[in-house]
């Protein structure tokens, strides 16, 4: 099969280039900070950084107030299946474990631990790793504790794009490179400056998934990017696609349909179809790791826009935007606000005392030169001109009218969920509707309807179990009334029995089953509440040690492991549960329900026998 | 005649064997309308109970507070009725909220693990009670039973995680241009 | 974007005037005076802002599309009632702009035909062709009071449309050929009458290469239209004119590039554009033939508007990544 594909693509790729659908081409602005060389950013006063870095759980702080950490150092670890550890970026004393302001569309607080460097910028004992020689799957589980996240924006936890057991059945790597949005250049730069150190990074990528042919597509806006990567792929079997400059050619999805001509199913990933993507930064990020042993704190960041020198900067995470600010000469009069992200997709940052994440490839400061304000909306005309420029082939006004009218079923069956939000529609709009806007805002409801009702059906389902669980005892009494009545009138009932035997036997059976399980379920429900206890404790000894801070949990025993863990979601945010572990709960509860169910059928069918006895006897 | 009569009767009679439907339908899609909040506060003991009443006529579809309105329109939808504003005496729609055992104070009488309807409450006799956030429907029905008042419901906060975007308000009249806007 | 529509009208206009008169040009004035007065007004009393939604242009098409679509000699307050119906009922009470699911203007050269047939039917006749030549004077005092400067007869100034005059002298059991020996018929639809259709053309070719229109709509429209013509032309040339003679007579081009690229009341997908423009072409050719008026494009694009929903909900396009 997979060789079927091969050739097909082999065939394909005679043709190199194949367009999606759709596309805009808005001004490129990015000339402007491609003019200087990436400069190191200099330390800042203090480290923020927040938990939230990337797509996932949060992690699990493994320091407390106070702690000496040194450059490199796990500040928290990656917690379940999709998450990433945070390192500190810089030498230094934690300050305070607190919610600050996060570069987040919500412009909400959230848990950010605060460092104050000493200056002197330590490292850890920095560990290169024999890559070459160590099994993918340790290499894989190393790579849970680097903190590399996806630098082109999206931040999805690295090590989830490998497989866990260290096997994948990707084929071809696509290295994305073509960063279409405008006034970012982080990757341009990135590629001019650090070729060699990308093709190593991408070299370990091709390993970690045995891919046995990489692409590296680069829009045709950037040349001498182009040029360098082709001069450091000259001795490998890597290839360096120039694609055409149209927005949005760097979504993954689209750069894999122009290099390869492949369209990736919506409901599969690209590794279900032999592909993986990852971008430039990244591949670099896995080169800093693995072979300098160095995890992910920092990155290359576009600061450009309504600033004196745009340029793009090596930051450190953690660092406060205004110290990157002043790093490019400060502001220009008239800057407003500041816009994380490109035009198209970023967001405004709600203040400008927000740390720089793993997301940050640009900021822009903007002016109402740059961005004016949007004219007002007008009505849609229904002019389709957004439907020509979608890259996902959707009708954006059709999901519009949708979206503004709460239609959410409607706005689904045209596929809403499958919208980039690229922001090409509103840029084409006449009617300078912000379509994205109303497609996110009907995105979030529809995921918050969703929420509510697997809310509902779990509620549902625990009001069914403790329902037949209170007839289940309710049946067992008097079942245990019917025996001991049965017991007294021995003789009488033995000649009863006899007449019936097998379906009462067969009762009493089912009903010690349903006994056995009753005891395990109490002693399961004993030792939870010893969880209980213990927790409390624990979390008193800790409330009174040091507020709010970890306990020590070497010592206690997985269940306790796993009710501390629960209490500890409830606490940092009203517990959502991880999607990967639900399904699995909801199968326990069925069996035992299920069971629940066979146990109080059994115990009616004894008690019926039971009974019958008593009325025989009378 | 007689021959098709029999041939369609037994068409009927196939169709019903395969089309049979398990128990009623209707029930089950009105309780999946239903909140789940076992709260009881249209007066019915659960909220399949609740659907059970409104599937035979015995109760309205606007006792529902934690349904809201969305809840009552969907029913009416549904059950092809009027749609009529929530009855004010089951009680008033609210934002949601989950119960927070002060543990402190709990003195572990048991008293709440017993009313809640959905089993969202850990803990034994004479030890601290604590509640499970993720299960907890908000139903409240804890709150009276508790002999020390140590329960409370607090709001759900909006966090990063459960934050939503907002509907695009645009206004339609020019906007004013700000004095700093202009050159 | 409705100001390159204006536009792209204008070589139509100048052609129309040379072909039948400056009359056409009053019509347009006082068409457009009475939309901006209406959507001005219904804006007021919708309590909707007035200034962003007059001045997109949109009400200005619909009034010049009437106007070019109603007889130019048409008494004013003629003029006046359809831009009126136009504006009011079939776009403001329907929403205003965006919201109206049929072609306003359209809707009023309907509302017009079916109430005065007689009026809307007596075209002047164009101006190397009439007996009398009507100076811009008398045309305008004609279309405000009604009355023609003393010793110039009513018919003198007017005369069938071709489209009506085939009609006519079908049902008298003539044939195409001798018909068409008439004078009122020029080389492919009506004399000087097709100039003006020519112009439509070009301003069309302007709109497409401007790209406010796609190719989708004008090109099914005149390639059903041309088909489904030729096809009885080719059975029975006695009794059917040629493809040519359909597309450059009546509204044909007018509709083609104007009428049928209104984006509010058609479809959006490009399949569904061909369906639509496709059912325009084919129910206009089938009025103009069986049907009791003797030009069909209003009525048709007024019914296919109406399977519009349908029509979008058929032919979405296949979604990246999705299976048909």
């Amino acid at each position: 099969m997979n060789a079927l594909v091969n050739l097909a693509s082999l065939l394909k790729s005679a043709k190199e280039i194949f367009p999606f659908h759709g596309g805009v081409h808005p001004p490129e602005n990015k000339a402007q900070s491609t003019q200087l060389p990436i400069a190191q950013l200099s330390l800042p006063e203090k480290i923020v950084l927040p938990l939230r870095q990337h797509v996932g759980n949060i992690p699990k702080i493994k320091v407390s107030i106070g702690n000496y950490v040194l450059k490199g150092q796990l500040l928290a670890e990656a917690e379940g299946a999709v998450s990433a550890a945070i390192h500190a970026t810089t030498s230094g004393t934690i300050s305070t474990i607190e919610d600050a302001i996060i570069p987040h569309p919500s412009g909400l607080p959230d848990r950010c631990i605060t460092i104050i460097p000493d200056g002197k910028d330590t490292w850890i004992e920095k560990k290169s790793q024999d890559w070459r020689n160590t099994d993918r799957k340790n290499l894989v589980s190393s790579l849970r504790l680097s903190g590399i996240v996806g630098l082109g924006g999206a931040t999805f936890p690295t090590h989830i794009k490998l497989r866990s057991d260290g096997k994948s059945g990707v084929h071809t790597l696509i290295i994305n490179a073509a960063e279409c949005e405008p006034y970012i250049t982080c990757d341009d730069m990135l590629m001019r400056e650090r070729a060699d150190e990308i093709v190593k990074g991408i070299t370990i990528a091709q390993h970690l998934l045995g891919a046995e042919r990489v692409l590296i597509g680069i829009e045709d806006n950037k040349p001498e990017a182009a040029a360098a990567m082709q001069a450091a792929v000259v001795s490998t079997n890597m290839r360096v696609v120039v694609v055409p400059t149209l927005y949005p050619s760097g979504d993954a999805r689209r750069l894999v349909h122009l290099v390869l001509g492949t369209e990736i199913p919506h409901d599969k990933r690209s590794t279900e179809v032999g592909l993986q993507v990852f971008n430039v930064a990244t591949v670099l990020a896995l080169y800093r790791y693995f072979e300098l042993g160095e995890p992910s704190i920092s990155r290359i960041v576009s600061m450009t826009g309504n600033v004196q020198n745009p340029q793009n900067f090596e930051v450190l995470f953690g660092t406060p935007l205004p110290h990157l600010v002043k790093a490019a000469g400060g502001a220009k009069p008239k800057t407003t606000h500041y816009i994380m992200g490109g035009p198209m997709m970023g967001f405004d940052l709600p203040t400008e005392n927000v740390p720089i994440t793993k997301a940050a490839n640009c900021i822009i400061a903007a002016s109402p030169n740059l961005f004016a304000p949007p004219p007002p909306a007008m009505p849609c005309i229904r002019c389709a001109r957004c439907a020509d420029a979608c890259p996902v082939n959707l009708q954006p006004q059709e999901l519009y009218w949708f979206a503004k009218s709460d239609n959410f079923e409607k706005a689904n069956d045209y596929k809403l969920f499958d919208c980039i939000e690229c922001g090409a529609c509103s840029y084409v709009c006449p009617s300078n509707i912000p379509l994205v806007q109303y497609y996110r805002y009907a995105k979030s409801e529809i995921i918050a309807i969703d929420k509510a009702h697997e809310a509902a059906d779990l509620a549902r389902e625990r009001n069914d179990f403790r329902l037949a669980r209170i007839e289940r005892e309710k049946l067992e009494r008097a079942q245990k009334h019917a025996e001991r009545a049965a017991a007294g009138k021995e003789e009488v009932a033995k000649k009863a029995l006899d007449a019936q035997a097998s379906p009462t036997l067969e009762g009493n059976i089912h009903a010690d089953a349903g006994d056995v399980k009753k005891e395990a379920l109490a002693s399961s429900k004993q030792a939870a509440i010893a969880a209980a206890i213990e927790r409390a404790k624990a979390a008193k000894a800790a409330a009174a040690a040091q507020g709010d801070a970890p306990r020590n949990v070497a010592d206690a025993d997985e269940t306790v492991k796993k009710e501390i863990a629960e209490i500890d979601t409830r606490r940092q945010a009203v517990g959502i549960e991880t999607t990967s572990e639900k399904p699995a709960i909801d199968e326990d509860k069925h069996t035992k329900i299920a069971a629940a169910i066979a146990r109080a059928k059994a115990a009616k069918v004894a008690a019926e026998a039971a009974k019958q006895n008593v009325t025989k006897e009378d | 005649m007689i021959g098709l009569a029999l041939a369609l009767g037994a068409l009927l009679g196939y169709a019903a064997l395969k089309f049979k439907v398990e128990g009623d339908p209707l029930i089950a899609r009105i309780d999946a309308i239903l909140p789940q909040t076992q709260c009881g506060q249209c007066g019915y003991p659960g909220c399949k109970p609740y659907a059970t009443a409104i599937a035979e006529g015995r109760a309205d579809i606007n006792q529902c507070p934690p349904g809201g309105d969305t809840g009552v329109r969907a029913l009416a939808e549904l059950m092809g009725m009027e749609y009529k504003p929530l009855n004010a005496e089951n009680g008033v729609e609210k934002p949601k909220a989950i119960a927070f055992i002060d543990e402190e104070i709990c003195i572990g009488c048991t008293l709440c693990i017993q009313a809640c309807p959905v089993d969202a409450i850990l803990g034994a006799a004479k030890h601290m009670h604590t509640i499970i956030a993720s299960e907890c429907t908000g139903c409240e029905l804890c709150i009276a039973p508790c002999p020390v008042d140590c329960i409370s419901m607090e709001p759900i906060a909006v966090t990063p995680d459960n934050w939503k975007w907002k509907y695009p308000v645009i206004p339609i009249k020019s906007l004013p241009i700000k004095p700093e806007f202009t050159v | 974007m409705m100001l390159k529509v204006l536009l792209a009208l204008v070589p139509g206009i100048i052609a129309y005037a040379w072909a039948f008169g400056g009359g056409i040009l009053v019509t347009i004035a006082l068409a457009t005076l009475t939309a901006l007065a209406a959507e001005a007004a219904m804006l007021k009393i919708r309590k909707r802002p007035i200034q962003p939604f007059l001045m997109d242009y949109s009400a200005v098409v619909t009034a010049w599309l009437l106007a070019l679509a109603i007889p130019p000699l048409a008494p004013w307050w003629l003029i006046v009632v359809g831009t009126l119906f136009a504006i009011v009922v079939a776009k403001q009470l329907y929403g205003g702009l965006g919201y109206n699911p049929f072609n306003p203007a359209m809707i009023g050269y309907a509302v017009l035909l079916i109430s005065f047939p007689v009026i809307m039917t007596k075209w002047p006749a164009a101006l190397q062709l009439a007996q009398t030549k009507l100076g811009f004077v008398d045309q305008l005092h004609y279309i405000f009071s009604g009355v023609l400067p003393q010793s110039v007869a009513m018919d003198a100034v007017t005369s069938a449309t071709p489209l009506d005059y085939l009609k006519t002298q079908l049902t008298l059991k003539h044939e195409v050929a001798s018909i068409k020996q008439a004078p009122i018929f020029g080389a492919l639809g009506a004399t000087n009458g097709e100039y003006v259709t020519f112009a439509y053309l070009l301003g069309g070719l302007y709109l497409w290469q401007q790209k406010i229109i796609t190719w989708h709509l004008p090109t099914a429209f005149l390639g059903a239209l041309a088909l489904i013509s030729g096809v009885f032309w080719v059975i029975d040339p006695a009794h059917f004119t040629s493809p040519l003679f359909h597309l450059f007579s009546g509204a044909s081009m007018l509709c083609a590039f104007f009428i049928i690229t209104d984006p509010v009341s058609g479809p959006t997908t490009p399949t569904g554009k061909l369906y639509f423009a496709a059912g325009v072409g084919i129910i206009t050719y089938l009025i103009r033939v069986y049907g009791g008026y003797p030009d069909g494009v209003a009525f048709a694009v007024i019914f296919m508007n109406i399977c519009v929903p349908l029509i979008d909900a058929h032919t979405q396009p296949r979604v990246f990544g999705h299976e048909k």
